[in-house]
């Protein structure tokens, strides 16, 4: 009798690791969805974008407006931190504590880094007279790229918070499964950025 | 600069945006005075701890169910109020007589009935039966996940509050339910009731979208083991279909809100007249959301009638295979043809041709729902209960809604009927007997499962035959009219039109469902009075084929002690006719704690929200705080759930055995 129990209390435990596999599954399965709804977002916002884009109203165009090797730098500047942050969570699968929180620090300054040259960029733009509220254009431009900025931000935000979780608690099953996440976020802003940088930037500047 | 933000302490609010004139001010009274007094019932006998642990911090989908179904009928006596007043001022207002409001009230009044009735009654619905059935149907102790499931009904009743905050201080959008630019923008609609408008919308907006998310992770993730995708009862199917719309079209929605909110705040210009604004933009984008939504509505009340047809004809439900891919075919066409909603726009006879066209061809799949359903009834025993009489008096009236719509698919008729009370008729039938009688359906179905006694029959009779009549009364007229050239949101109209008796003939239509909605209210007094009455309590009245039924009423909070085996359709049917006994020894299950941290986003929010619209700039920051703490500390917690031991899911269950005795 004694026996059975122990066995059906061991069955039990391992049926519950079993179940907490499959519910970390289905948490990363959902960020999947998550990020498909963020990613109809992004669409409306270009949509939006390429509809207003000549609508300068006697304002600037992207053209006149967009400095080409500026963007490369802030561009190469993000696509970096992808690749610090790969590394994150290459170190944080291997569990080691230290490694993981550098590869993290040095994605959150690269990242920083972006964030502070597109708002020096935006903050250019409206000392010239050139602020959202000249044109359809403008307005859409802040928006699209700001709305990407926004995204940054909370990635930063949560790459802090993050940090200091593993600080306290180490690497453990949660915190891995939220950095495989973060990991996700942060490589979808990266491609989202690859499509601003293309259809507003490089279009843009063609487009004298 | 920054300063001066902060300067202005309360933004644009003062005490002038309180209510002046009577119609309103009795509005305004009501909406304080509800929640004042539910705060004193509450007080008075004692209930403030039992609301906060039973209620307010719960994570169980099933009490969370329970709360969107409260919040959607506190929300359906207001938009009725609403309907009343439009009503009562078009049966009036003809020649010298001006009715009972004015112009700018009158609007204010018709939009807030569109959004009321869409977003907090239609949704409040929706969201509330999927919750207590979508879990119980797939086999699956909770939803995927039940923290971000009860963070959107917070966020949705965040923006329920918003809403309803908007007839006491300030005033409502008078722009229409969707609030078209330029009317919506600043320059034409200066004060805050567009602004409430957006942010009620924009809050509750998230909140579906959370649900949307984990709906979608449940079926998918969480179904029992055995239960493949072409097991699953067509509930479940319907509201899978419904979630993967929400995720693709609620998004647009938020962008189109925010787009109009910085066109608003912050002086942009997507969509104003000038300055290289496009207002097409806002309505294709609207309607690129607008137009799924009405199927986001509509399947899951189509998946509660292949529930209700199929275990009141006592039979399986004939074509289920067809079923499924009607439901994945609506899916994909409600993404192509939103431009219906504007052929007048201006675009070229190709666009408007390919548009009528999927609009007509979206007619088909909905066809074949509509044949299967009645193959069912076919030759089935039928047990004709107010479940059934709800879905009849659905097939006809959508039929009919159904031709007239395909009618306006066609471009050229549709430039006679745009914008004119056909139309108007035409939704409205499509929306109250597809959605509102579905839902109708699926509570009277479904309610003895969660309270353990029926609802009273005869009562649910009247209550129905008295909506169907004036159902009937109040929007066949619409069609008349719209054919003489009566457009929508009419505040007064030419006596010379002679179109008074009309509208009177619609006024009298909503006294009639004035009186279904007490006998329904009447119906649940009664049904609780009587509930230990014979034939009332059963566990399984309607001898269900569905798991949800195999449960004890009410369902425990990890819904299944042992979980299901499942290798057909109809799991329950099968178990019930094998006559299997399990008696699998209990295992242990993890369910989630309560937190208050739930609300304190929805709090958030509601603040972040409120302030945008009164632009109190220090308490959007405040409001964005609460939100993002709440969120961090929420992440923090290393044990959001907690374990009930074999030995106290044994005793639990053993406790409901001699409770059904």
């Amino acid at each position: 009798m004694g026996d059975l129990a122990t066995t059906s209390l061991s069955i039990a435990k391992s049926n519950r690791k079993i179940e907490q596999i499959e519910n970390d599954n289905t948490t990363l399965f959902g960020f999947w969805v998550y990020l498909m709804t963020d990613c109809v977002l992004f669409a409306s916002l270009f949509a939006t974008f390429v509809v207003l884009r000549n609508n300068t109203f006697g304002g600037p165009t992207g053209a006149q407006l967009f400095s080409m090797p500026y963007v490369l730098l802030e561009t190469m500047a993000l696509l970096t931190s992808s690749f610090t942050n790969g590394l994150a969570l290459l170190s944080a699968q291997k569990r080691k504590v230290k490694q993981t929180l550098f590869w993290m620090g040095l994605t959150f300054v690269l990242g920083l880094t972006f964030l502070s040259l597109e708002l020096a960029e935006f903050h250019k733009f409206a000392r010239m007279g050139d602020s959202w509220t000249r044109s359809g254009f403008l307005s859409a431009y802040y928006t699209l790229v700001g709305t990407h900025g926004a995204h940054i931000t909370i990635g930063l935000l949560w790459m802090a918070v993050m940090a200091f979780y593993i600080f306290k608690r180490g690497i453990t099953r949660v915190s891995l499964k939220r950095i495989r996440m973060m990991s996700m976020f942060w490589h979808f802003l990266d491609v989202v950025w690859i499509f601003i940088f293309t259809i507003v930037y490089l279009f843009g500047a063609l487009h004298a | 600069m920054l300063l001066s933000l902060f300067a202005n302490l309360l933004g644009k609010l003062s005490l002038k945006q309180l209510p002046h004139d009577p119609v309103t001010a009795v509005g305004a009274s009501m909406i304080v005075a509800v929640p004042i007094l539910l705060a004193i019932l509450l007080t008075v006998t004692k209930r403030w701890k039992w609301l906060y642990r039973e209620w307010l911090t719960t994570q169980d989908h099933k009490k969370i169910g329970i709360m969107y179904i409260i919040v959607a009928v506190a929300m359906g006596l207001r938009g009725l109020a609403d309907v009343v007043l439009v009503r009562a001022q078009q049966a009036l207002a003809s020649g010298n007589s001006h009715g009972i409001l004015n112009a700018s009230h009158f609007q204010q009044i018709v939009s807030a009935h569109g959004t009321i009735m869409i977003f907090f009654v239609a949704m409040g619905l929706m969201f509330g039966i999927i919750n207590l059935i979508v879990p119980l149907q797939i086999g699956s102790r909770d939803v995927a996940f039940p923290f971000l499931n009860a963070t959107g009904f917070w966020l949705f009743f965040a923006g329920m509050a918003l809403i309803n905050v908007s007839l006491v201080i300030g005033d409502f959008a008078a722009t229409g339910w969707l609030a078209y630019p330029p009317l919506s923008e600043l320059a034409y609609s200066p004060t805050v009731g567009v602004d409430y408008w957006i942010w009620s919308l924009e809050i509750a907006g998230i909140g579906s979208l959370m649900a949307g998310v984990n709906f979608i992770a449940t079926i998918l993730k969480k179904r029992v083991k055995g239960m493949k995708l072409m097991l699953m009862p067509l509930f479940s199917w319907s509201v899978l279909g419904s979630m993967f719309l929400v995720v693709f079209a609620f998004p647009i929605l938020t962008v189109t809100l925010t787009l109009l909110a910085f066109d608003r705040t912050f002086g942009m210009h997507f969509f104003t007249s000038s300055y290289g604004g496009n207002m097409m933009m806002y309505v294709n984008l609207i309607w690129a959301w607008g137009h799924p939504e009405v199927y986001i509505l509509v399947l899951p009340a189509f998946g509660a009638y292949s529930e209700v047809v199929s275990a009141f004809a006592r039979k399986r439900l004939f074509g289920y295979t067809s079923m499924v891919w009607a439901i994945w075919a609506i899916v994909v066409l409600s993404f192509i043809v939103w431009l219906h909603h504007f052929f007048t726009m201006g675009a070229s006879p190709d666009v408007n041709a390919f548009f009528g066209i999927m609009t007509m061809i979206i007619a088909v799949p909905t066809g074949v729902k509509l044949f299967n359903w009645l193959f069912t009834l076919y030759k089935g025993k039928l047990n004709l209960k107010t479940p059934l009489y709800w879905f009849i008096a659905f097939v006809v009236v959508f039929t009919i809604g159904g031709m007239a719509g395909v009618l306006m698919a066609v471009p050229p008729l549709d430039f006679q009927f745009h914008n004119s009370l056909f139309l108007v008729a035409h939704f409205h039938m499509m929306i109250v007997s597809g959605v509102l009688f579905g839902y109708f359906a699926a509570i009277t179905y479904w309610f003895p499962k969660f309270f353990g006694f029926k609802l009273n029959e005869r009562l649910g009779r009247y209550a129905f035959w008295n909506w169907l009549i004036g159902f009937l009364l109040a929007f066949v007229p619409l069609y008349i009219l719209g054919f003489m050239g009566a457009t929508r949101r009419l505040d007064h109209y030419s006596a010379s039109l002679g179109w008074q008796p009309l509208f009177i003939v619609a006024a009298i239509g909503v006294v009639f469902i004035i009186a279904g909605v007490v006998f329904q209210f009447l119906q649940l007094v009664v049904s609780i009075w009587q509930r230990n009455n014979e034939g009332m309590s059963h566990k399984d009245p309607w001898d269900g084929r569905t798991l949800e039924w195999s449960l004890p009423t009410p369902v425990p909070i990890y819904n299944f002690a042992r979980l299901p085996i499942v290798s057909t359709r109809d799991a329950f049917m099968a178990i019930k006719k094998a006559k299997l006994i399990d008696n699998r020894p209990y295992e242990p299950i993890e369910i989630p704690k309560n937190t208050p941290l739930s609300i304190l986003i929805a709090l958030g929010a509601f603040l972040f929200g409120f302030a945008f619209v009164w632009h109190i700039w220090w308490l959007v920051v405040v409001g964005f705080i609460t939100t993002v703490l709440s969120i961090i500390v929420r992440s923090m917690d290393e044990h959001p759930t907690r374990l009930l031991s074999a030995k106290q899911v044994e005793k639990m269950e053993q406790s409901y055995k001699e409770a059904a005795v």
